[in-house]
């Protein structure tokens, strides 16, 4: 008999599944848990009231992100609550036996730019952590999905967490970018497009012939963002592409396994005729340096585009929302987006600290130099990340065009240590959300590809970087 | 865990908002407490306060005339980072259920670990509440859990909302899914044992 054909997503579930009963979420098994400080402390505490110990201590690692200083790093965290919460990882760690990576480890840095760096991310496997950008390591065709806490201290206890099986969504593009556009362009383009809701429920598998030519980088970029239209998770087939990127890393399967692995791998691609929930198409063609001008990251144009008029939506609903965004904003209906000013650039967070991004970066500043009244933070994702670039000459390059290269973190994505953009300033930012004073209370974001931001750098406005390439 | 009551009856708090996101519920600078307990302080935070501190007098939580222990809300309730932290604010505050037409998956998972309700309502019923409460801050609207209902009292009008059986189980019981879980050990074992094809850790 002919087998059922099975999607990626459908087959890494249905093998993980551990135990379910009707009317009950399904028991999925944890292959990787990634901690950071934020987002564990009260799940340690209930292991503690439970007087329970962590399941499976291998399959946890931690490191500290959100809370950290980017400059000087050897020095105590100034900031009393977040130095207590950056110890408190490490007296957790210790006392529950758990590998961290903590400030000044040489592999400490975001929790998913390690993850993949550090090979700990591989196909078929299913991956969490208390963070919903942990959606970034579906990149490598694995299931991973932001949790909770309470969802931290089920993994921790059990190694397995209960979930309701999502629904499946293919997204395919297909066709060859043009100049300037990447990967960051691609995802705001598709939210744009499908809106901030427009894949709740789902897990996204991305899919077509411009995600192929991508590089596992830039595929992190993508699946990064997946939860910006609310996605649990976005996923991509592996190939040879996410093999090259695997091979040699620390957690990567060496020798014999190794091969034995790729034979797996390779069953893993959506079987021909795998049904999915719901099919979406799009263009390479279509797509430009994007960059958006609301509060939520499907408020996103073409960087040559105005910014709408509130005539331009239909709904009152979508009004109301445009309204409010605008004058938190601040900005002017049907202006050009390309002559809004700028005060801060912000280069770094899980959706764009790689070393491909940095080099990105380095391709639009050689030689040219920043405004002097734009800020300009680049962060590594890191601390590998930064060796690399300094290695590379990098950060003699940002130096030279007036960026600082500072130590890896979270930084200004999230206003949660010293890098905050003051209220009522502008930044255009690599990261992943607009949200109304995500960067700082009163901060006003733009989120643009790295190019877009560093070329809005060098001209203090908003800049198609197609011009200086 | 706690059990809850059956029936939730309470006046509302209207937030006629769309895609209120978690960062809005509770900022990420005030994520660094290392208990559950207190968030509520912060609910809101920069909606309620301006930054000198004083209240926005515009805001509804700061508005006399609305109280109670269900908020309703625009669309799209509790998008963007999984913040568990968002749920621990409301329920501190004193919410005990938030009405909207739709919610995030994160949020919606954690709101029901800590058994504050997420109820799914009709884009028509919701702003049928929203336009009662504008004209009566007072009308009361009754939750029944075992019932899946929710009714405005004055006039009796009703909706069904959807409840995963597992959580309405773990809702009136008081039942706490790392207790399932650690139940299941066995089951886990067997799995483990009979795993083909881990590669996740050399």
């Amino acid at each position: 008999m002919k087998k059922h054909p099975k999607t990626l997503f459908e087959k890494i579930w249905e093998s993980h599944v551990v135990y379910s009963q009707p009317g009950f979420p399904n028991v999925l098994y944890v292959d990787a848990h990634l901690i950071h400080e934020v987002t564990s402390p009260q799940a340690f505490d209930g292991l503690r009231r439970r007087n329970i110990s962590v399941f499976r201590k291998k399959r946890t690692w931690a490191t500290a992100d959100h809370n950290v200083p980017t400059k000087d790093q050897h020095l105590p965290i100034k900031e009393l609550l977040s130095k207590v919460q950056v110890e408190k990882l490490t007296k957790n760690c210790k006392e529950f036996d758990i590998r961290l990576y903590g400030l000044g480890h040489p592999f400490q840095g975001i929790v998913h730019i390690i993850g993949p760096e550090l090979g700990i991310t591989k196909p078929g496997m299913t991956i969490v952590c208390g963070d919903s950008h942990t959606s970034t390591h579906g990149a490598f065709g694995s299931i991973a999905f932001g949790i909770g806490t309470s969802e931290v201290e089920q993994v921790l206890a059990t190694q397995t967490i209960l979930q309701q099986k999502p629904k499946t969504m293919k997204i395919e593009i297909n066709g060859k970018l043009g100049k300037g556009v990447v990967s960051k362009d691609i995802i705001l383009y598709i939210i744009s497009k499908i809106s901030t809701s427009g894949a709740t429920g789902y897990f996204v598998e991305y899919a077509g012939s411009t995600i192929r030519g991508l590089s596992m980088e830039a595929r992190m970029t993508i699946c990064n963002m997946s939860i910006e239209m609310g996605s649990r998770g976005g996923m991509i087939a592996p190939d040879e592409i996410t093999y090259q990127y695997m091979k040699g890393r620390k957690f990567a399967p060496k020798g014999n396994n190794w091969n034995t692995a790729l034979q797996y791998w390779k069953t893993l691609p959506s079987d021909k005729g795998a049904k999915y929930d719901r099919e979406i198409t799009f263009k390479a063609e279509d797509i430009e340096p994007m960059v958006t001008y609301g509060t939520n990251p499907g408020m996103g144009v073409k960087i040559t585009a105005k910014i709408p008029k509130e005539s331009s939506f239909t709904s009152d609903r979508d009004r109301a929302s445009f309204r409010q965004a605008i004058s938190y904003m601040n900005l002017k209906p049907g202006a050009k987006m390309q002559d809004q000013k700028v005060d801060y650039v912000f280069l770094g967070s899980c959706t764009n600290s790689r070393i491909e991004d940095l080099r990105m970066v380095a391709e639009v500043v050689k030689g040219r130099k920043k405004v002097d009244n734009v800020e300009v933070f680049v962060i590594p994702g890191s601390k590998q990340v930064e060796m690399q670039a300094r290695k590379e000459g990098l950060d003699k390059l940002f130096a030279q065009a007036g960026f600082e290269l500072r130590g890896p973190g979270c930084s200004a994505c999230l206003g949660m240590n010293e890098d905050k953009i003051p209220s009522g300033k502008y930044c255009i930012s690599t990261s992943n959300r607009n949200f109304e004073g995500r960067q700082g209370p009163g901060a006003r974001t733009f989120l643009a590809s790295p190019l877009t931001a560093a070329a809005s750098a060098l001209t203090g406005r908003i800049t198609d970087p197609r011009e200086l390439l | 865990m706690k059990k809850n009551n059956i029936i939730i009856s309470s006046t509302c708090v209207p937030l006629p908002v769309e895609n209120i996101d978690t960062d809005q519920i509770i900022p990420a600078r005030f994520l660094k407490a290392i208990t559950r307990e207190g968030f509520g302080e912060n609910l809101f935070r920069d909606w309620r306060f301006d930054a000198e501190d004083n209240l926005k007098k515009n805001f509804v939580l700061n508005n006399t005339k609305y109280k109670g222990e269900i908020l309703i809300a625009g669309r799209n309730f509790g998008c963007g980072s999984s913040r568990e932290h968002a749920a621990w604010a409301l329920s501190d505050y004193g919410f005990k259920a938030v009405f909207s037409s739709f919610f995030a998956d994160i949020f919606k998972n954690n709101a029901l670990i800590n058994h504050l309700l997420p109820v799914i309502v009709s884009e028509k019923f919701l702003q049928k509440l929203f336009r009662t409460i504008e004209n009566d801050p007072k009308a009361k609207v009754a939750i029944d859990i075992e019932k899946q209902t929710i009714r405005i009292e004055k006039t009796g009008e009703e909706e069904k909302f959807p409840m995963d059986p597992y959580r309405k189980m773990c809702f009136l019981k008081g039942y706490d899914d790392v207790d399932y879980l650690l139940s299941l050990k066995s089951q886990v074992l067997t799995f483990e044992k009979a795993r083909k094809n881990d590669y996740s850790i050399v």
